[in-house]
């Protein structure tokens, strides 16, 4: 499945999604160009600033040294959550057991405790992912108040490490979009400029992060929806492999594509936060069993590197991706990464993928077929809101006519076509055989610069894609990278005064 | 938590899966709710008016120029201790909604794994049913909306099963004619059971519940193979038999364990093509599968003969135990599309040879085998269809055997007194106190001369009811058989001295009286002596000159 990447060890791809998210809709399509919009000038890079530390390893560190405590810290992205979230409404729900839990931490610090990795540390959740605590819509409401009764493998693992869940993310309805304006809920705002889409469908996690509001968040990526908004907001994203991240408790949206992935300030966190919820899961089957490596146990401080740390690299640059209709400002970021690369002794060749294009069309046909499938359960009898209704199928109709949004019901509709009896073998199985961007590699998104977009700048990011199972060469590749990027800092003006790290 | 109520059922549109707890009067119920692609069929229309009573002479008159074809689909339920794809247990007639988790209660979120203990049951079965294993089958899903239907798909196998192929073979009960039938099995295939529905008396809401949500069912695909509803019927009880000896499921109609729907066509004998098939639903024994086809082949025939075989159509009727005759459930408008696709949250199915050898290795003797096996031991063929009919009386016979009991005997005694006793008391063959080793040191105590046949069937009795030793018992109970004719003569002697009018009647040509002797020395020796050596010494007795 894999072997439909023949060239590179590494597909340098920049980022301008091909709207993998949406369907053609013009008006989504004019906003994922603003907010990409390329300004000759660049005016931020006048004061070389130092790379992204890791916010997490910072928080153990002032913890276990008693700098600071949980409950300050706590107390503080709060805050600056509280003071944004009326702009930025990534949130559909906050927790409100954030302080309690960060003093339990300060006491088993006093105590003297062993601390989990990530005591102390804010994390954000999609909100189609499962929470027991919380409430989990997906974005949905057809779920409007459902509460599941189990954590979400990835959250468990995060709690278990001692994270702390400080809410649930806004999203695209099940995740079906690129903007997070199809939620049901309300429409969050890019950081960087208010009245910008952050992206999507992790519009709220990317955010989030973002705007400090939490340390670091997950998402999930069907078609994009970890890397895309994470470009959109400055911060890095993470798509790991399929398999490598438990399913169990993320709702299914299109099973066979669907990932949990990492949104974060620094590749080191996104590396962190993956390591911790990597594995395999006794409730997802189709999680693998390959060891978990240390991701960061490789990273390299800036001070001992070498003039050319990724020496003998390669690196292919998918021609497809810098064709017509990218905007030529994005593409010279996206080629002045590929020169970084150069620079850090990369062999930075261009490559074609010629079924590239085809990637989009099979995208759509398996998402949408398997979304149909796996949105039969909202069917209003056992959770989630339901319409009464005199018989069943006015109760089923009633109540997910009321519970979807128009994008959910176009994909069930389109779905449910693509599997009919005479039209599966047309359409389901032929997009089965392309496996181009459909193939569950994994990527990191970085962000590589910025552009001029009317009254402020936006920022771009770029998407490196690796081998199955090897995100410790991507996250090693990202970190080099990250800490050698002169002249960036990524925390958007919002929240500068007040975020110092 | 898990109990929804919703309004509006009235009825189930279509009984996939009938079980006791719907009423008879179902089939009268006027149904408003539909499944996506039926149409439900309200009342009956033109229906041919046949009696059962008078139904089996009509039906040997008509059928003679007509041919029935049955197929048959039979869904076990696999007696895994955990469900298909979650850990909850499943248990028949628990508290409604009590043994789910997030998994088959289709929570948002929950993904299925597979238990193994299915794969290795469906190979078993697949092995025993003489079919062809599919090395790389894989799982799909079946998509329809139902309340009982958590996640609006049934995990099933469509394209690829993991057996096809095979065939089953059965010997038909000497009352009905005998003969050995080969009968062909399509495919084999895992899926998924559903919920059930509860519909409440006034009919304004309906209840669900999901225990058996998950529970794995083997869907067993006969080829139209069988003729007659005695064919089918023995078809179904030799599946049962099969999965009980396996150990997959306890085969229990009444539970629902094991489920037959038939399709049943008739056609004018000659005639190559199938007629139009009717599909029976809600068979809950053999004897309905049985009464059910014959009632259908008459009904079509009966059209045949009258003109309108264009009544017959392709539809779903429902067979009414009370009624004795199948009702129209449905009419198929259409083939359903259920929009099948590959299951993508569970990995595909791939069988190594090792592992199907280890089963087709762990394999018990199966009914057909052993009847076989019986049969060359010299059995009749009831006695061979009695024994090998239950897998523990098979075995009890066999264990019975190998302890070096006479064949006939053991048979004789495990279908005569044994069996009557375990009818009576309600019991099972393991239930009994009796052993296989006792039976066979009972049967060796008579042909040993031991004790007698008399004894030793009151000795059994109460090894069947008390359990204890045939040795102790004879102990214990003195109750050794008198062979000695010293002894014999003894009491003979003193029975003749203590009946000198009955002596004389029979020296005077009342030789009946011998009888009267014969029970009186009996008597005196408690049964225990000799019954041969007694009537000879008292004939010589009773006939000497004095």
């Amino acid at each position: 499945m894999f072997s439909s990447v023949h060239n590179p060890r590494f597909l340098l791809l920049h980022y301008r999604w091909p709207n993998l998210h949406c369907p053609p809709k013009p008006h989504l399509q004019t906003t994922a160009v603003k907010a990409l919009h390329i300004s000759q000038t660049l005016t931020l890079s006048s004061t070389p600033t130092s790379s992204p530390p890791s916010q997490i390893l910072t928080i153990r560190e002032s913890l276990l040294s008693r700098r600071t405590t949980a409950v300050e810290l706590a107390a503080d992205y709060l805050n600056r959550l509280r003071r944004t979230e009326p702009h930025l409404k990534s949130f559909l729900h906050v927790s409100d057991t954030v302080l309690k839990e960060a003093e339990e931490i300060d006491q088993r610090i006093q105590r003297n405790e062993e601390l989990g990795p990530l005591a102390g540390v804010l994390v954000a959740v999609k909100d189609n992912i499962c929470t027991a605590d919380m409430p989990s819509t997906a974005g949905s409401r057809i779920l409007e108040g459902y509460r599941p009764p189990f954590d979400a493998t990835a959250v468990r693992k995060l709690k278990e490490s001692g994270a702390i869940v400080v809410g649930k993310t806004n999203l695209d309805e099940f995740g079906m979009g690129s903007t997070t304006e199809g939620s049901a809920y309300q429409v969050t705002a890019n950081p960087w400029d208010l009245s910008r889409v952050p992206g999507g469908s992790s519009g709220g996690s990317a955010a989030a992060v973002s705007a400090r509001q939490c340390v670091v968040s997950l998402g999930s990526d069907t078609g994009g929806s970890v890397r895309q908004p994470a470009s959109f907001c400055g911060v890095v994203g993470l798509k790991p492999t399929y398999g490598r991240v438990s399913r169990y408790g993320l709702v299914a949206y299109a099973s066979s594509l669907d990932v949990i992935g990492c949104v974060g300030s620094s590749v080191a966190d996104t590396g962190i936060i993956l390591h911790t919820i990597s594995g395999h899961d006794r409730f997802d089957a189709t999680s693998s069993k390959l060891h978990v490596p240390d991701f960061t146990s490789q990273f390299i401080s800036k001070d001992l590197l070498e003039s050319k740390p990724l020496k003998g690299l390669r690196v292919g640059v998918i021609r497809e991706t810098l064709d017509d209709g990218v905007d030529p400002e994005v593409i010279s970021l996206v080629r002045g990464a590929a020169s970084h690369l150069e620079e850090l002794g990369c062999i930075v060749t261009e490559v074609s993928l010629p079924s590239f294009s085809l990637g989009l069309p099979a995208y759509y046909i398996l998402a949408s077929s398997e979304s149909s499938s796996n949105l039969s359960r909202y069917d209003g009898v056992r959770y989630g809101n339901q319409v009464v209704a005199d018989e069943i199928n006015s109760l089923y109709g009633d109540s997910r006519a009321k519970g979807f949004g128009s994008e959910v019901k176009m994909r069930i509709l389109m779905g449910t076509y693509a599997l009919s009896a005479g039209y599966y073998d047309a359409y389901y199985k032929r997009a089965q055989q392309v496996n181009v961007n459909l193939a569950g590699l994994p990527a990191l998104v970085l962000p590589c610069g910025f552009v001029e977009g009317g009254s402020t700048c936006l920022p771009v990011g770029f998407q490196m894609i690796g081998a199955a199972f090897d995100e410790e060469k991507l996250l090693k590749v990202g970190h080099i990278f990250e800490q050698t990027l002169q002249g960036c800092s990524f925390v958007p003006p919002l929240v500068a005064d007040d975020f110092t790290c | 938590m898990a109990l929804s109520f919703f309004r509006g059922i009235q009825s189930r549109p279509f009984l996939l899966y009938p079980s006791g707890f719907f009423p008879r009067k179902h089939a009268l119920f006027y149904c408003t709710m539909k499944s996506t692609q039926t149409q439900i069929a309200t009342h009956e229309k033109q229906e041919p008016q046949l009696k059962v009573s008078t139904q089996s002479k009509r039906l040997d008159k008509i059928s003679k120029d007509f041919e029935a074809v049955i197929g048959i689909e039979t869904h076990v339920q696999l007696s895994t201790i955990t469900k298909a794809f979650c850990s909850c247990a499943y248990n028949y007639g628990s508290q409604p909604n009590t043994t789910v988790c997030p998994i088959c209660m289709g929570l948002p979120g929950a993904l299925p794994v597979l238990n193994s203990k299915v794969i290795k049951f469906a190979v078993k079965l697949g092995l025993a049913l003489n079919c062809k294993l599919s090395l790389n089958s894989k799982f799909d899903r079946k998509q329809y909306f139902y309340p009982d239907l958590p996640k609006g798909y049934q995990i099933s196998q469509f394209d690829v099963p993991i057996a096809t192929g095979g065939f089953i073979d059965l010997d038909l009960p000497v009352e009905y004619g005998g003969g050995h039938r080969r009968f062909g099995i399509t495919r084999v295939h895992m899926e998924e059971d559903a919920g059930k529905l509860l519909h409440t008396g006034n009919g304004s809401y309906s209840e669900v519940d999901l225990n058996r949500a998950g529970v794995p069912l083997l869907e067993i695909v006969s080829e139209p193979d069988m003729r007659t509803g005695i064919e089918a019927a023995e078809y179904a009880a030799e599946l049962q038999r099969l999965v009980r000896f396996l150990g997959v499921s306890n085969g229990n109609m009444q539970e629902g364990s094991l489920r037959c729907d038939v399709n049943v066509s008739v056609r004018p004998i000659g005639q190559l093509e199938f007629g139009t098939k009717v599909e029976v639903k809600n068979l809950n024994s053999f004897s309905a599968i049985s009464r059910a086809i014959d009632f259908e082949i008459s009904r079509q025939v009966l059209l045949h003969n009258e003109g309108e075989s264009n009544q017959i159509v392709q539809e779903t009727r429902l067979w009414d135990e009370g009624a004795q005759k199948t009702v129209t459930m449905r009419k198929k408008e259409g083939l359903a599309d259920y929009r099948y696709f590959p299951e993508p949250d569970l990995p595909e199915v791939i069988l190594g040879n090792e592992y199907i050898d280890g089963i087709r290795d762990s394999l018990p003797e199966l009914p057909e085998m052993k009847r076989r096996r019986y049969e060359q031991m010299g059995l009749s063929m009831q006695d061979v269809i009695f024994l090998a009919n239950d897998i523990n009386v098979a075995d009890f016979f066999d264990a019975t055997i190998a302890k070096g009991a006479d064949v006939k005997l053991a048979a004789n005694w495990i279908m005569g007194d044994i069996a009557a006793y375990m009818k009576n008391e309600k019991l099972s063959v393991n239930e009994i106190k009796l052993t296989p080793q006792e039976l066979a040191e009972l049967i060796a105590s008579i042909k040993g001369g031991t004790i007698s046949g008399k004894i030793g069937k009151e000795i059994l009795f109460e090894l069947m009811a008390k359990g204890g030793t045939v040795k102790g018992l004879i102990t214990e109970k003195d109750l050794v058989q008198i062979v000695d004719p010293v002894e014999i003569q003894k009491m003979v002697d003193k029975v003749i001295a203590e009946n000198p009018k009955q002596l004389e009647q029979y020296r005077g040509g009342k030789t009946k009286l011998q009888g009267y002797f014969a029970g009186q020395v009996m008597k005196l020796s408690k049964g225990k002596a000799n019954p041969g050596l007694l009537n000879k010494i008292l004939l010589e007795k009773l006939n000497a000159k004095s």
